[in-house]
């Protein structure tokens, strides 16, 4: 009988392949003994790296393709290789030549007292480890399609790099459900399964519930046979959720239900088809504020916000400014040991203290706001007096935008209801352009209870009905007030909440891609 | 004919030479034949300024002052060139606010 294991579910899915251990590709390799053969194995596998990145390149945009220029910009050099070169000249294999040449110039950005670049480390190390296994007869980081991808963390290359078209699934030993690659599983409905803590060494089959976070094992023909009997269950009920994921959300009545998605990185757009959505409810600002990394100029924003408001060609696309604090710190801008940063200087708190943040967002987004539909909306608002400044400095990035001859144009303002203050007196905020309920902050700070607690997790129900009290209360104010009213939060995406949410009067709600199907048939049955 | 040439420019670019300033500087320096070194001293040492893991190892910050000197026939065009785009900010518009 196989073992069970149990994780945090990162994606939702079921998968049942070999596992492909991450980072063990790096094969031992043999050198060909001769300096020449192992100066052309070296100089052909840094020539394989550049052109690796070159097409991964195609893929990704903004940031990350910025990375990859720098990673093809530091191959290219002759300065990079050329100790490892007169290394093998004088009869050291190229592997480790390379691997030591390597170390060194990473130890060297390890050693900088500037975060930034000490960051820069990890591209070495990436750039090391590509030309390896490039060397080593050439098996690439491409893991082949239909692999359980296993380890201690993933990087957002490898994830991009892996060919997906088979299916696939990932567990991890430690990783994080808010990191990049679980927002692309999501996106792309890859399972997910991360803080494994352990799993057998010698593994050759693994079963993933990407939902319930469990894994299994080395199932036994019992166990494969309920778990086959399961993916063909799940996927026939997908099959039938398929049908809807192209129409209009409606119920029974015909009412209908705006369905919008929830994005990070511009590269989850590339699966998603613009007709099965009403537009991006949620767009998440800080996935361009990577911890480690400088901060994204405005140039840079510039471009990621202009990506995601000409995709959706009119829709309307909702950017949150910055969200950071809480459980998502950027070393730099959030305060470090804060007793209880759930209830510290976070969202609208910290970018209002940060103006000089803060501005260049803002006027990011103003420019971006020329090319489409584009919203704005800020977290964690408290008192009105929030959105006045908010407001002020926005049009005051306005001005200064057209002062310097640069379009820009100023987007509706709207806020995120998830603090309690904002969801029992929604009246004291009518300067907001819309409300956007946040249920998972809102549901953490009405039941006082952590998400990331197991042993609280219970009590952390967004169907309490307090919360849903709550949410009833903001939708009808909104009704009354004019004011567009969406919901954002996981609880959207869980069918059983969606009865409760319809007859609160929410005609609008905002979900992971990988739901879309899933919630309009829901919706058709209700 | 060889001619030589040299000047300084204080960086104001939000993190320093990082990442893409670097990838910048050194595209701009490979298109000139003179030889083209840059240092965050003005006694040196001098870095080959076409050589992006020369550039990016001397982790020169903001606020710092970036020394450059050429030798060759476009040595004055060159150090030209790369203090105007230091001086630019490297073609960034984010004006660092």
């Amino acid at each position: 009988m196989g073992t069970s294991h149990q994780g945090t579910s990162a994606s939702d899915g079921l998968f049942l392949g070999p596992p492909r251990r991450l980072g063990s590709a790096l094969a031992e390799r043999q050198g060909t003994g001769s300096s020449e053969g192992e100066r052309a194995a070296l100089q052909d596998a840094i020539a394989l790296s550049v052109t690796d990145l070159a097409v991964l390149m195609d893929r990704v945009d903004g940031e990350a393709q910025d990375i990859l220029g720098f990673q093809v910009a530091m191959l290219e050099d002759d300065a990079l290789a050329a100790p490892a070169l007169s290394a093998i000249d004088s009869g050291t294999p190229a592997h480790v030549a390379w691997s030591a040449a390597l170390d060194g110039e990473i130890a060297g950005y390890e050693a900088s007292e500037d975060d930034y670049f000490r960051a820069r480390a990890a591209d070495l190390r990436d750039i090391r480890d590509r030309v390896l296994r490039n060397l080593s007869g050439g098996e690439s980081s491409r893991s082949p399609s239909g692999a359980v991808l296993v380890g201690e963390d993933i990087a957002p290359t490898t994830f991009l790099e892996t060919d997906w078209s088979a299916g696939g699934a990932i567990v991890l030993m430690r990783g994080s459900t808010t990191s990049h690659v679980a927002m692309l599983a999501r996106a792309r409905g890859i399972p997910m399964v991360v803080g494994m803590g352990k799993l057998p060494e010698h593994a050759v089959m693994i079963a993933v519930d990407g939902g319930s976070g469990t894994v299994l094992a080395d199932p036994d023909d019992l166990q494969r046979a309920a778990f086959n009997a399961a993916l063909a269950s799940d996927a026939q009920a997908r099959g039938l959720e398929e049908q809807f994921r192209l129409r209009p959300a409606t119920r029974r009545s015909g009412a209908r239900i705006d369905i919008l998605i929830n994005v990070a990185g511009v590269e989850e757009l590339d699966h998603i088809d613009l007709s099965s959505c009403d537009g991006i409810g949620l767009m998440r600002s800080e996935f361009l504020f990577r911890d480690g990394a400088p901060l994204p100029d405005e140039e840079t924003q510039y471009r990621a916000y202009r990506r995601f408001v000409e995709w959706a060609v009119g829709k309307p696309v909702t950017i949150r400014t910055l969200d950071i604090g809480g459980d998502k710190p950027v070393r730099g801008l959030t305060p470090d040991g804060e007793a209880n940063p759930f209830l510290g200087l976070r969202g609208v708190r910290l970018t209002l203290a940060r103006e000089d943040v803060f501005r260049t967002q803002l006027r990011a987004l103003a420019r971006a706001a020329v090319h489409g539909n584009l919203k704005v909306m800020v977290p964690m608002v408290t008192v009105p007096d929030e959105i006045t400044r908010c407001a002020a400095l926005f049009d005051a990035c306005v001005a200064e935008l057209d002062a310097q001859g640069i379009a820009a144009h100023r987007p509706p303002l709207g806020i995120m209801v998830e603090v309690p203050a904002v969801a029992v007196m929604p009246e004291l905020f009518d300067a907001a352009a819309f409300f956007s309920i946040g249920s998972n902050d809102l549901t953490q700070y009405v039941t006082a209870s952590s998400r990331d607690d197991a042993r609280v997790a219970a009590l952390n129900d967004p169907s309490h009905p307090a919360v849903t009290a709550l949410i009833s209360k903001v939708a009808q104010y909104g009704r009354g007030a004019g004011i567009p009213v969406s919901l954002c939060g996981d609880m959207a995406s869980e069918p059983r909440h969606l009865a409760t949410l319809l007859d609160a009067g929410l005609t609008s709600l905002s979900v992971a891609p990988a739901r879309i199907a899933r919630l309009k048939a829901a919706i058709a049955e209700l | 004919m060889s001619e030589t040439a040299n000047g300084s420019v204080v960086i104001t670019h939000d993190v320093g030479l990082h990442a893409r300033p670097s990838v910048k500087l050194t595209k701009l320096a490979k298109g000139f034949a003179s030889t083209l070194e840059i240092a965050g001293t003005a006694e040196g040492p001098w870095v080959d300024a076409k050589s992006i893991v020369k550039v990016m190892a001397m982790k020169a910050k903001q606020h710092s002052t970036l020394f450059v000197r050429a030798t060759g026939a476009d040595a004055q065009a060159a150090v030209d060139a790369v203090i105007s785009l230091v001086r630019r900010d490297f073609d960034e518009a984010g004006d660092g606010h």
